[in-house]
């Protein structure tokens, strides 16, 4: 080690000091590294240029104004101190029925979503499906069930069962039904289709091809991604009685309208333990079965 | 010429069935088992749920008949006529659609700048220390946890009607779920460029600009855009509590029956998310491989 002190005395390193010192040289000798393209250079001074004009344009076209911004953050401070301490007042057991009836949804919801959009997959997958009109139909659809809200199918089923959690359980079905139908098709055609060939060789038909050689090698991708959307629809089935479609989410609107703010926090703060939870619980499974942990 | 099979010894053969016999068996166990708990499960959540598959039955003539009253009058020989009046408010629906794009927007942007700048602070490898890291996780978990809409209630109230709450509400939610997503892309990175500069002596700041945005900006870019198509999906049922979009319109027309409103809405909806989604995807390939699209 030389006795040299690798830090100078304006703190940056003895090279970058060099460096610095020598600089018009540098620059001389290794132009193209100093200076971008012009296209690049545009793009890097006109991309985020763009960006920050359309968010102005934004908040103009949508009434932003400092006054009340600032009026709300005010109104914001006196609602988090009134929401101190949470507490129940009372009705702990009417929000645990109602978070209860939440995951029923969520659950139920998802499963049917599963079960529906499994067998549809297999149509829109390329591999199992060659025929081209087929599986880009079936594509389409899902696209446009996707594309719906889940609220919106809300609405939509409560004018066929009523209001109530049942029309909540239908619109998650629904919704989850076009996600989950693009994501199975989508681990269908990741499949490497060597153990296809081997049922082939070995004779088997059509369907036993899709049993045999496929079924295997999907079920565990397809069970950790019903998993994870049971996961999420918690939390998309605490909102869905906004629209009167069962759950948590009723008291939630009616609470805050009232302003009852010691309770929404209590309530807030229940549905975070139980996604929490629930989270928990799935990321357990999910691990478990991609085969990365065990249970228990 | 005859090939001959080798056949194992009766004995071994039937120890090597048997302990196949008791795999299958063990594995078909398991089946069972996990079926007879999802059963469970299911009865459980439908008792929870108030499920009634008999309703259904019933009133699921009522959903073919809401779809056939939505569907509108349309004639061959009116066809320009019919359309017009189908779209009788076409000029405002096609303004709230684009404020429902603009509150999507602009929510995207505040809440990715939100998760830019924490999402350093949040990533295993990069934050400067323990406690700023827990805190930053801690707050982006309980963004992303709280449903957008939820915050939209309360914003609502607090900031007024109107898309402003909308739009906080959603950049809150997008905060939370970017700064994830931001913080896991920042742990993939490679370390070498960082060691290099911190040998050089950059500052943690000169670190993240020259070390770590080059490598991580394609990524960054991409989920925001995907976030973007989800929150153009989000903004659409703002209105339903009053923050703005196109959804409060939509409300009113399911709520008050007016049938071809519903399809008509609808049907906007539907073809603005599909072309965001197309438009999106394409820029998303774009920026994940560069060279592969010309």
């Amino acid at each position: 080690m030389s006795g040299v002190p690798a830090i100078s005395q304006s703190g940056r390193g003895r090279l970058a000091d060099a460096a610095l010192a020598d600089l018009d040289a540098l620059k001389q000798r290794h132009g193209r590294h100093f200076g971008g393209s012009p296209r690049r250079r545009l793009a890097a001074i006109g991309i985020p240029a763009l960006i920050v004009f359309g968010a102005f344009y934004a908040m103009i076209e949508l009434n932003f104004s400092l006054q009340r911004i600032l009026g709300g953050l005010h109104r914001l401070g006196q609602f988090a101190v009134l929401m101190i301490p949470p507490e129940p007042q009372g009705r702990f057991v009417a929000f645990s029925i109602a978070l209860g009836e939440t995951l029923g949804i969520a659950f139920l919801g998802t499963l049917i979503a599963a079960c529906l959009a499994f067998p549809i997959a297999f149509l829109a997958a390329r591999n199992v499906i060659p025929n081209i009109f087929v599986h880009f139909a079936v594509r389409r659809t899902f696209d446009v069930i996707r594309s719906v809200d889940t609220l919106i199918w809300a609405l939509l089923w409560i004018t066929v069962v009523g209001l109530g959690p049942f029309a909540g359980v239908l619109a998650i079905a629904c919704a989850d039904f076009g996600a989950l139908g693009k994501l199975f098709s989508e681990a269908i055609e990741a499949t490497d289709g060597k153990s296809r060939e081997g049922v082939t060789a070995a004779g088997g038909n059509k369907l036993e091809q899709v049993r045999f050689g496929l079924v295997p090698e999907v079920l565990p991708v397809i069970a950790s991604q019903v998993l994870y959307f049971i996961e999420s629809n918690t939390r998309s089935a605490t909102i869905i009685g906004i629209v009167g479609a069962g759950g948590v989410g009723a008291y939630l609107t009616e609470l805050i309208r009232v302003l009852e703010l010691k309770q929404v926090a209590f309530l807030i703060l229940m549905i975070l333990v139980t996604v929490a939870i629930i989270d928990f619980i799935s990321t357990r499974l999910r691990l478990a079965i991609i085969g990365k942990a065990k249970v228990v | 010429m005859a090939t001959a099979v080798p056949v194992l010894p009766a004995a071994q053969a039937k120890a090597l069935a048997d302990a196949y016999k008791a795999a299958v068996a063990a594995r078909r166990q398991r089946t069972l088992l996990v079926l007879a708990i999802i059963v469970v499960l299911v009865f459980v959540s439908a008792q929870l749920a108030h499920v009634r598959p008999l309703t259904l039955i019933a009133n699921i003539g009522n959903f073919g008949g809401f779809i056939g009253r939505t569907i509108p009058k349309i004639s061959a020989g009116n066809f320009f006529g019919d359309i017009a009046e189908w779209y009788w408010a076409f000029p405002k629906w096609l303004g709230l659609l684009w404020q429902t794009i603009l509150i999507a927007y602009l929510g995207t942007l505040m809440g990715a700048v939100v998760a830019f700048l924490l999402c350093f602070h949040a990533s295993a490898n990069l934050a400067r220390s323990r406690w700023s890291r827990i805190a930053a996780r801690r707050f982006l978990e309980f963004c992303r946890t709280v449903p957008d809409i939820v915050f939209a209630l309360i914003f609502v109230i607090a900031f007024g009607l109107g898309p402003m709450a909308g739009v906080l509400a959603l950049s809150i939610h997008t905060a939370g779920a970017l700064g994830k997503l931001f913080a896991e892309v920042v742990e993939n990175i490679d370390m070498k460029p960082v060691e290099g500069l911190s040998a050089a002596g950059a500052s943690w700041v000169q670190i993240i600009r020259f070390a770590v945005l080059p490598q991580v900006a394609p990524g960054f870019a991409s989920y925001a855009l995907l976030r973007f198509e989800i929150n153009v999906r989000g903004a659409g049922v703002m209105g339903f509590v009053g923050a703005g979009g196109i959804g409060q319109e939509f409300l009113v027309a399911i709520r008050n029956f007016y049938y071809t409103d519903v399809s008509a809405i609808l049907l906007m909806i539907i073809a603005t998310v599909i072309l965001i989604d197309l438009g999106t995807e394409q820029i998303r390939h774009r920026l994940i491989n560069p060279e592969g699209v010309k």
